[in-house]
């Protein structure tokens, strides 16, 4: 057992940080999110050729790194402390985890390469409107696009919502079930070029414009066999697996961007003189600046835990039975790190005073982030359900 | 980074779970899941005898280097020691003071020669320690000690003599149960806050100490008052002016591996109150499922916290999980014992038995109100997190 990074890893992530501080501070955040693709597709190009953080955990086979799920959460900390604006979160945390966990040999080699080369993005699509009922639900339920078979191909329809990226991937991992199907049985998962006839994509502007959403609409759209991505109608498992994976992933983001906001705020504290005294100065301040670095702390053991867990989820050859904590990991990881990001944000704010209610201080993006990124595959309080469902029933 | 334990660290598990399951038997049945915070003062004398069975099975002092009589076990291994007993229920150990805090800090601080008086009888779990710190006037100001030591030469050697001690100490846990005392006494008599202090080791057995018990409002005494009249010291660690130095690096070990198994405790807690929850219906409640979900989750992340903590450099060197672990600890532990009531409802009122004998339960709420505040409040956590955690000015001094 060893709870700490690597060389290795502190390298990978050290390299994370200097980048991404430089190419994605306050100004380049802004100017990207005001596009309607939401990111900026040449710093996307510089991070797949120069940085090659897409195909971290892609095995070499397919021309990746084959590295761990721990090396990926060390970058997606990096990224989540300074709102990165890219596909990556969708491409990688998504796409490549769906294709790895539930993908075809063939699929996993037509697609992967092309992400390696920076050349193809990817998102999951598989929530519908559904996905708001009862304030949150992102479970089988909200499963609610069609298919049914013709012949040797597949015929989708449905509205898809809530999908990352949605408007700009270039291959959409979709989620439907059988018609008159429910709850767990029935879904199959599909892996589809945007470009495919019948599919319409359509940007939804969001509070939050450092992570774009889109709408997606399938119309009779016809899939040959191939696009099937693993037995027809038993893909449930499999998508809670990546739904699994992606909550690891998006707490780390979170844990990155807590971090950040409270650092940003001492730093803000201390500088800040009223009644003749540096505003950090005060037991006030100092308290609820102590409270957000207890939840940060918490976060980063929950993050390292769960990206552990998620290492050997993924891994072929991974430990069995580290491997079945997976659901459990990832939900308590998700849940603190969503409560704990808010926390601190929301925190930040208040400590900032006046300004943080501004445009001009970047305070609100990472208080949006934090809201955004909490709502998405279920706040914590949907999370501490979920791990109420594995203790109590 | 890696979860899994190699094989030799399986084979030490398998091991130590094999011992634990032959010996606590017989006598020692009865002190299973007992004599936890809270239960310190059942079974005193039982707990000593376990003390000594595990020593003659090589299980005390696991952690200590082999040379100072230890077993030298890795951190891994000590995590799972801690684990491993604590599955097994065995008891709260009485004496974890002599070998969590008194015995690291003779090791790093004391003579040879104090090293051999005094390690040998924490290893053999035979003599037993407690710690006196805290004063009247130096609850969480730790430094205004105004206990005294005083040096009083031989009349036939001036180089030679003893110190004899004065004053009072309070909130002493197990006092009444311990052969030995190290005491936290101001040499310097001018002196303020952190200079001018001795760090001294008192038998607990000579006619200038008296323990009075502190009644807690779980009804129960496992803290004490401990009064110092003319009480003579057999040593002295470091020197005179050394004291806070030696105090403060025992404060770090506190922070040590043994937390792995009071959270096998607090696992144990946890698990009870699940099981009446399942039994009473309270797990279907929306509010106290989030409520047992997220104690769950704090407790899982208390433990990766402390893997963190024992993970960090080898250098010695305090990952930042360390600074906010106490109060993180104490404050999801406070929070289990509202919600083991909130999970019982009206049954949580019924005592065990008159006149004030409390369920284990009962027991856990009402003494997790300590919690957050010994061994550092909340409050002095959060100044002490925002002072060294985060860079943020010093509070200002009164003197």
């Amino acid at each position: 057992m060893e709870f700490r990074f690597t060389d290795e890893q502190k390298m990978i992530r050290e390299t994370a940080e200097s980048f991404l501080q430089d190419v994605s501070n306050s100004e380049a955040v802004r100017k990207a999110m005001a596009t309607e693709a939401g990111y900026d597709a040449d710093l996307w190009q510089r991070i797949c050729t120069e940085l090659c953080f897409q195909a971290i955990t892609i095995p070499e086979q397919h021309g990746g790194m084959g590295l761990g799920f721990v090396e990926l959460a060390a970058v997606l900390e990096q990224m989540g402390r300074v709102l990165l604006c890219s596909p990556f979160f969708s491409t990688i945390c998504l796409g490549v985890n769906a294709l790895l966990v539930a993908g075809t040999e063939a699929q996993q080699a037509e697609y992967l390469p092309q992400i390696v080369e920076g050349t193809l993005t990817a998102t999951l699509a598989y929530t519908g409107a559904a996905a708001a009922r009862h304030g949150g639900n992102w479970g089988a339920d909200a499963v609610t696009a069609t298919y049914k078979k013709n012949g040797d191909n597949y015929t989708l329809n449905g509205a898809l919502r809530y999908v990352i990226d949605g408007h700009t991937a270039d291959l959409l991992i979709i989620a439907a079930r059988a018609e008159n199907s429910q709850g767990e049985n029935g879904i199959s998962l599909f892996a589809i070029p945007a470009s495919t006839a019948g599919i319409t994509r359509r940007w939804t502007p969001t509070m939050d414009q450092t992570r774009h959403q889109a709408d997606i609409t399938l119309q009779n759209i016809s899939v040959a066999a191939a696009a099937r991505m693993g037995d027809e109608g038993a893909a449930w498992t499999v998508l809670q697996k990546i739904i699994s994976l992606a909550k690891v992933a998006v707490a780390a983001e979170q844990m990155g961007g807590a971090q950040e906001i409270l650092d940003r705020t001492v730093a803000f504290t201390q500088e800040r003189v009223q009644f003749g005294r540096s505003i950090a100065s005060f037991q006030a301040i100092k308290h609820k600046a102590a409270d957000m670095m207890l939840k940060c702390e918490v976060s980063r053991s929950a993050v390292y835990y769960a990206a552990c867990v998620a290492q050997e989820a993924l891994a072929a050859d991974g430990d069995k039975t580290i491997a079945t904590e997976l659901h459990e990991a990832a939900a308590m990881a998700k849940s603190y790190c969503s409560d704990t990001f808010f926390f601190n944000a929301g925190s930040a704010i208040q400590l900032y005073g006046g300004v943080g209610f501004t445009w001009e201080y970047d305070v609100h993006l990472f208080f949006k982030r934090a809201k955004s990124s909490e709502l998405f595959l279920g706040n914590g309080a949907q999370q501490r359900e979920l791990i109420a469902q594995m203790l109590l029933d | 980074m890696k979860l899994t334990f190699s094989k030799e660290d399986e084979l030490f598990r398998a091991e130590i779970a094999a011992w634990l399951k032959a010996n606590l038997v017989g006598e020692f049945e009865q002190l299973k899941f007992r004599g936890g915070p809270g239960d310190e003062h059942m079974f005193p004398h039982e707990r000593k005898r376990w003390e000594e069975k595990l020593a003659e099975g090589g299980w005390t002092c696991v952690g200590w280097p082999k040379e100072n009589g230890g077993r030298g076990a890795s951190i891994e291994q000590q995590v799972i020691f801690f684990e491993e007993y604590a599955r097994a229920g065995a008891p709260g150990r009485v004496g974890h003071i002599g070998e969590g805090l008194a015995g690291p800090t003779l090791i790093a601080f004391a003579s040879e020669a104090q090293k051999q008086k005094y390690l040998p009888g924490i290893v053999s779990g035979k003599e037993l320690w407690c710690q006196g710190y805290s004063e009247p006037g130096a609850g969480s100001d730790l430094a205004n000690v105004k206990t005294k030591a005083r040096f009083v030469e031989d009349s036939s050697d001036k180089n030679q003599g003893k110190w004899i001690i004065n004053g009072q100490k309070v909130w002493t846990s197990l006092a009444h149960e311990s052969d030995w005392c190290f005491v936290v006494a101001r040499t310097d008599p001018d002196s303020v806050a952190h200079k001018g202090l001795g760090f001294f080791l008192v038998s607990m057995h000579q006619p200038g100490v008296t323990v009075r018990p502190i009644e807690q409002l779980t009804g129960t005494s496992e803290f004490n008052e401990v009064f110092f009249d003319d009480a003579v010291a057999d040593d002295i660690v470091g020197n005179p002016g050394d004291g806070w130095k030696v105090a403060m690096g025992l404060l770090g070990f506190e922070r040590g591996v043994s937390t792995l198994g009071q959270q096998m405790l607090f696992q144990n807690e946890l698990d009870e109150i699940v099981r009446i929850a399942k039994e009473n219906g309270a797990a279907q409640d929306p509010a106290l499922r989030q409520r047992i979900a997220e104690a769950h989750t704090g407790l899982r992340l208390m433990r990766y916290n402390a893997m963190r903590m024992l993970s960090a450099g080898d250098d010695g060197a305090l990952d930042k999980s360390s600074l906010v672990y106490k109060l993180h600890w104490a404050s999801w532990h406070r929070n289990l014992g509202v919600l083991a009531m909130d999970v019982l409802g009206p049954e949580a009122e019924m005592l065990e038995s008159a006149p004030y004998n409390l369920t284990r339960l009962q027991s856990m709420y009402l003494f997790t109100r300590s919690d957050t505040i010994y061994g550092g409040t909340n409050q002095i956590q959060r100044n002490i997190i925002a002072e060294r955690g985060l860079g943020m000015p010093k509070e200002a001094k009164g003197r």
